[in-house]
């Protein structure tokens, strides 16, 4: 089909290429030869279009409608009025024909007249004009010239031949066939004329010219119509076709004609359109509707439908013209549009939220930072109040005088206590916080905690220890947040319970079911990368106590920021509310749980699931040989596999008179395989302890030499915790109370380096010795970059009686501490190269392990050779004393955190430094 | 006679090292200095001093170097110079400079060039200053050990 193909192009040019309403392929080939017409032969443009007729009519009934109706009628007399002018153009055409042959005739007679006249005026003179040339005068003028010019001679030759036959003979026979000429063009003058009369007549039939336009009229009517997605239909008021123009093609004659739609077609809307068309019907007003067909027939179909009533001349509606457009594809596009347009807005409307948030997120990120911010400035302001207070305490007072700086000093460390949780919180909070991943065994971490919690234990409790066999022995993680959590736990318990028992479990869990999914992906990436296969574990870990329990109202929001369980608790037993809120944050940081169970005045315990990496299990044991080895003879396995551990108070104690707040002087006691030697070395292992410090002093003044062999031969002595103490209690018991507490009076400090000082100078040449407990005096190393601190730090020492190695950076620190054996390191904690805060690290890492692996791979060069090694292990965790400008990036928390001790605020002054000496010396 | 000028002096040398106190130049620590300042070192607070001059001098001089290219300015070195500084100043007691250290390190933080060199001049400045004031003070001093008298202790509180 051509035209077919011509529209596609078209069409193709903005339109997409409409698929036909119906399909091809159904109407029966019988059907389609009955629907064929041939087109009429006259219609040019038609030729070559074959022309389905869809129409179905009733023909008995059409014509009667079209009779009958005023459209009907109209239409018949628009064509009739079409003929008339037609016929009325054709006789006015003829007419002036008529008129120009008239006028022709005229001429031809004047003419010949003309030249009969002429013939009588010069008969002497013929002249061979044709009748019938039009010459202009001009030419006449010009031959009458011409002829003037030659009349000598012609007339010479003409008075010659005049008189002769020949010349006569010849003039008639001339004007004979002039005349036939002339008479010969009349003729045929005349037969056009007759043949155009004829032709005229036979034109003059209207009917069949009616019949030809109607022909015509319908044959254009097809051809715009015939691929249009158009149905057109006529309907009697009883809603039954009359007439249908392109129907579903399987559907007959019979099928249709008749029928109403509902009888027709069967399924979703058809009802609808009935109806409407009997609504339109009935209100007798066009209108137009858009209906979704779903039928067997032709399956889902909307079309736009307009339908109109029919009246007849009387004015009585006889039925409907219904006129249906398939616009599937438009509503189907329409509602497409709808939808982007819906989800347009949707996704405006969240880009806007989205942005809203962001704006929130980063106000709050501002106030946190602020908050930060405006912490430190009061930090640094209020700990210069609490050290002056500190200071105030060591002078004379009297009694009253003494209770309200009491007072003023624990009120003054809690504000500060609150400011390192609001930083420590703000950290975590805005993300600033990373996790580190580090080998650490969990039982020394376990230990550690409790020994140092038991150094400070103000009360009658018992903490113990107890780990699952099934706990590793190494696993990785975050060993300084878990202490963090741990020991923020522990206190807290201590805080609450008054008499009994507080302490940690440790034990292996499978999986928890909140996070299945994202177990693996705590700290995973860096650790994989070390070609270890690792696996996970999760370590369920208890913090119990048999305190005074915690309400249920009051569990939910234990966990909240500022939050106590009660008014009366923050009361009573003070804190910042922060604490199990950054414990909290800390573990959900790292991937785990942590939850509390508690009964009032049973105890609670607070529970934390964290999931750790396992290490290669021969990476263990190769480690534990080189430990075994350099070791004493002490059986280690047992120490590091050691699963129970208690710290028992030790009533009367000579200490425990000893004053106020100075009953930190529990010994370890070990239930299991109980070893002295190791009892010394978990001690010398914790340097804020202060029999670990009274060791120190022991070995300082050669005195107790059978207790340094102790530390090298295996011999057991059950007694030796109980002489060490006596041994304490003789030798120091003046300055013990000083020396002992974090406060420790000035006058004491001096006192001691003084003695010191002498020990040390008699001492002078052995100092050179390399022995491990041979050193006479206290080895100090000072990390620092900066020459003038260096020069006033170092004059600070001398005066307290002390010198001190220096590092320049924290690479140099490595490689002294790794050459040389310190008691004491004061690390600052910004300096080029590597910052105090990573070469702490990197030191404990190596106190953790035996080896500098983790140094070594951060890319410090260090040249140690197996022996040096051995002999160098450390058995004792080395005292490292951060110096911090009290800025953002030094803050105390973070020297915590990375494994220093303590920390001197700078400008450093004779006085921190002489307390951080007492404290953490001899 | 000597006496009377040494107690001149001495008084004179009190009120000097008090109004230093009070104008901000010093603070406490410069009292740490000069208790550390005994007959092994005479000289302790005036040697820690003229270093820490001659590293303001150098510092300040590498600063301003890195800082007097518009476009690039090395902040990072800026930054450790101006670490350098405040951590020396702090050290010597010498407030004044570390006051501006202290904004100077926020200028840096922010990578404000603008600030820094203003930040700079007047460290430079309070640096220059406090030196000639602490010059005065040690002439003051030795004067007085020239007289034969002793440095009085001053308390600042």
């Amino acid at each position: 089909m051509v035209c077919e193909m011509e529209t596609d192009q078209i069409e193709e040019m903005d339109v997409e290429v409409l698929s036909s309403m119906w399909p091809e392929d159904v109407g029966t080939e019988a059907d389609k030869q009955f629907n064929v017409e041939k087109p009429a032969g006259d219609l040019d443009t038609l030729k070559e279009v074959t022309i389905e007729t869809r129409t179905i009519a009733d023909m008995t009934r059409l014509p009667n409608l079209l009779n009958s109706t005023h459209q009907g009628s109209s239409q018949l007399t628009n064509l009739v009025k079409q003929w008339e002018y037609m016929q009325d153009n054709a006789v006015r055409l003829l007419k002036e024909e008529l008129k120009n042959l008239d006028r022709q005739r005229e001429e031809a007679e004047a003419k010949e007249l003309k030249i009969i006249e002429e013939y009588k005026f010069e008969s002497n003179e013929p002249e061979n004009v044709p009748v019938l040339d039009e010459t202009s005068d001009l030419f006449r003028r010009f031959r009458q010239k011409k002829r003037d010019a030659l009349v000598d001679s012609k007339k010479i030759e003409i008075y010659e031949e005049f008189d002769t036959v020949a010349y006569w003979k010849q003039k008639a026979l001339s004007l004979e066939k002039m005349l036939e000429a002339s008479t010969e063009r009349e003729r045929r003058l005349m037969e056009k004329l007759s043949e155009s009369l004829k032709t005229m007549e036979s034109q003059s039939a209207p009917v069949q010219e009616l019949t030809q336009n109607l022909k015509r009229a319908e044959g254009f009517l097809h051809f715009i119509l015939q691929n249009a997605p158009i149905v057109m239909g006529h309907q009697d008021k009883d809603l039954r076709y009359l007439f249908i123009y392109n129907k579903y093609p399987s559907l007959r004659e019979q099928d249709i004609l008749g029928k109403t739609d509902v009888e027709i077609f069967h399924g979703g809307g058809v009802k609808e359109s009935e109806d409407f068309k009997r609504e339109v019907l009935e209100k007798g007003k066009a209108s137009k509707r858009e209906i979704t067909f779903t039928t067997d027939l032709f399956g889902s179909k909307t079309f736009l439908i307009y339908v109109e009533p029919v009246y007849n001349k009387a004015g009585e509606k006889i039925g409907i013209n219904y006129m249906g457009m398939e616009v599937t594809d438009q509503v189907v596009k329409r509602e497409k549009m709808a939808k982007l347009r819906e989800d347009n807005a949707v996704r405006k409307a969240m880009e806007s939220e989205l942005n809203k948030t962001i704006h929130i997120t980063e106000e709050t990120m501002r106030a946190k930072q602020m908050l930060a911010t405006m912490s430190h400035e009061i930090r640094s302001p209020l700990s210069g109040v609490v050290g002056m207070a500190e200071i105030l305490s060591t002078t004379k007072l009297d009694k009253e005088q003494r209770q309200l700086l009491n007072v003023m000093i624990s009120s003054g460390d809690l504000v500060l206590q609150l400011i390192n949780d609001i930083l420590d919180l703000s950290k975590v909070e805005s993300g600033v916080m990373r996790l580190e991943a580090t080998k650490f065994r969990p039982r020394e971490v376990v230990k550690h905690v409790l020994q140092t919690a038991a150094a400070s234990l103000k009360k009658s409790l018992t903490l113990e220890g107890n780990i699952a066999d099934d706990v590793p022995i190494e696993v990785v993680g975050d060993v300084l947040r878990i202490r963090q959590i741990l020991t923020n736990l522990i206190s807290n318990a201590i805080k609450f319970t008054h008499e009994g028992n507080v302490g940690i479990k440790l034990q292996v869990i499978s999986e928890p079911s909140f996070v299945r999914d994202n177990a693996l992906n705590a700290d995973t990436e860096e650790h994989e990368q070390n070609g270890l296969t690792e696996t996970s574990v999760w370590i369920c870990c208890d913090v119990w106590d048999t305190g005074i329990g915690i309400p249920e109202n009051a569990l939910p929001c234990l966990f909240k920021k500022y939050m106590q369980a009660s008014a009366d608790h923050a009361r009573k037993y003070g804190g910042t509310g922060l604490g199990l809120a950054i414990c909290k944050q800390l573990v959900e940081l790292m991937g785990g749980q942590l939850t509390v169970t508690s009964r009032v005045s049973e105890g609670s315990t607070f529970t934390f699931i964290l999931p750790y990496k396992v290490g290669r299990s021969d990476d263990y044991s190769d480690d534990q040989d080189e430990f075994s080895d350099m070791a004493d003879q002490q059986s280690e396995p047992d120490d590091t596999a050691e699963g129970y551990f208690q710290f028992k108070p030790l009533l009367g104690s000579i200490y425990s008179n000893g004053g106020p707040g100075i009953s930190n002087d529990f010994l370890p006691h070990k239930v299991m395989l109980t070893s002295p030697i190791k009892l010394i070395n978990g001690f010398v292992a914790d340097p804020s302890n202060n029999t670990g410090q009274s060791e120190m002093l022991q070995l300082e003044n050669g005195g107790y030499m059978d207790e340094s062999k102790l530390e090298t031969s295996s011999g057991h002595c059950p007694e030796s915790a109980h002489q060490y103490e006596n041994g304490n209690g003789r030798c120091f018991s003046k300055e013990s109370e000083s020396c002992s507490s974090s406060q420790a009076s000035s006058e004491g400090g001096t006192l001691e380096m003084e003695s010191e000082l002498t020990v040390s100078s008699h001492r002078e040449e052995e100092k050179a010795e390399t022995e491990v407990k041979e050193t006479s005096k206290p080895k100090i190393l000072l990390v620092e970059d900066n020459k003038i601190n260096i020069m006033v730090a170092k004059s600070m020492m001398k005066q307290l009686g002390h010198t001190m190695d220096i590092a320049n950076n924290g690479v140099e620190a490595i490689t002294a501490i790794n050459s040389s054996s310190y008691d004491l390191v004061l690390m600052d904690v910004c300096m080029p190269v590597l910052d105090g805060l990573k070469a702490t690290r990197l030191i404990r890492s190596y106190e953790e392990t035996g080896n500098w692996n983790a140094a070594i791979e951060a890319g410090v060069d260090i040249s140690t050779s197996e022996n040096e090694q051995v002999c160098m292990r450390p058995t004792n965790r080395l005292p490292i004393i951060a110096m911090t400008a009290n800025t953002l990036a030094e803050s105390s928390e973070e020297c915590y955190a990375n494994g220093m001790d303590s920390f001197i605020s700078k400008p450093v002054t004779l006085q921190k430094l002489r307390e951080c000496l007492q404290q953490y010396l001899h | 006679m000597n006496t009377i000028v040494v107690a001149q002096l001495q008084r004179q040398f009190q009120d000097y090292i008090v109004s230093l106190y009070q104008q901000g130049f010093l603070d406490n620590q410069f009292s740490e200095l000069r208790k550390l300042q005994d007959e092994g070192t005479p000289d302790f607070v005036a040697e820690v001093v003229s270093l820490f001059f001659d590293d303001c001098s150098k510092l300040i001089n590498t600063m301003s170097i890195s800082l007097e290219r518009p476009d690039n300015v090395d902040f990072k070195q800026v930054d450790s110079g101006v670490h350098q500084l405040k951590g020396s100043s702090s050290s010597v007691g010498a407030r004044r400079v570390k006051n501006v250290c202290i904004s100077f390190k926020e200028c840096c933080d922010v990578q404000n060039r603008e600030g820094c060199l203003r930040c700079l001049q007047q460290v430079d400045y309070e640096y220059k200053m406090l030196k000639t004031k602490l010059q005065d003070l040690f002439n003051l001093e030795k004067q007085i050990l020239q007289a034969g008298g002793t440095i009085p202790q001053v308390d600042i509180n």
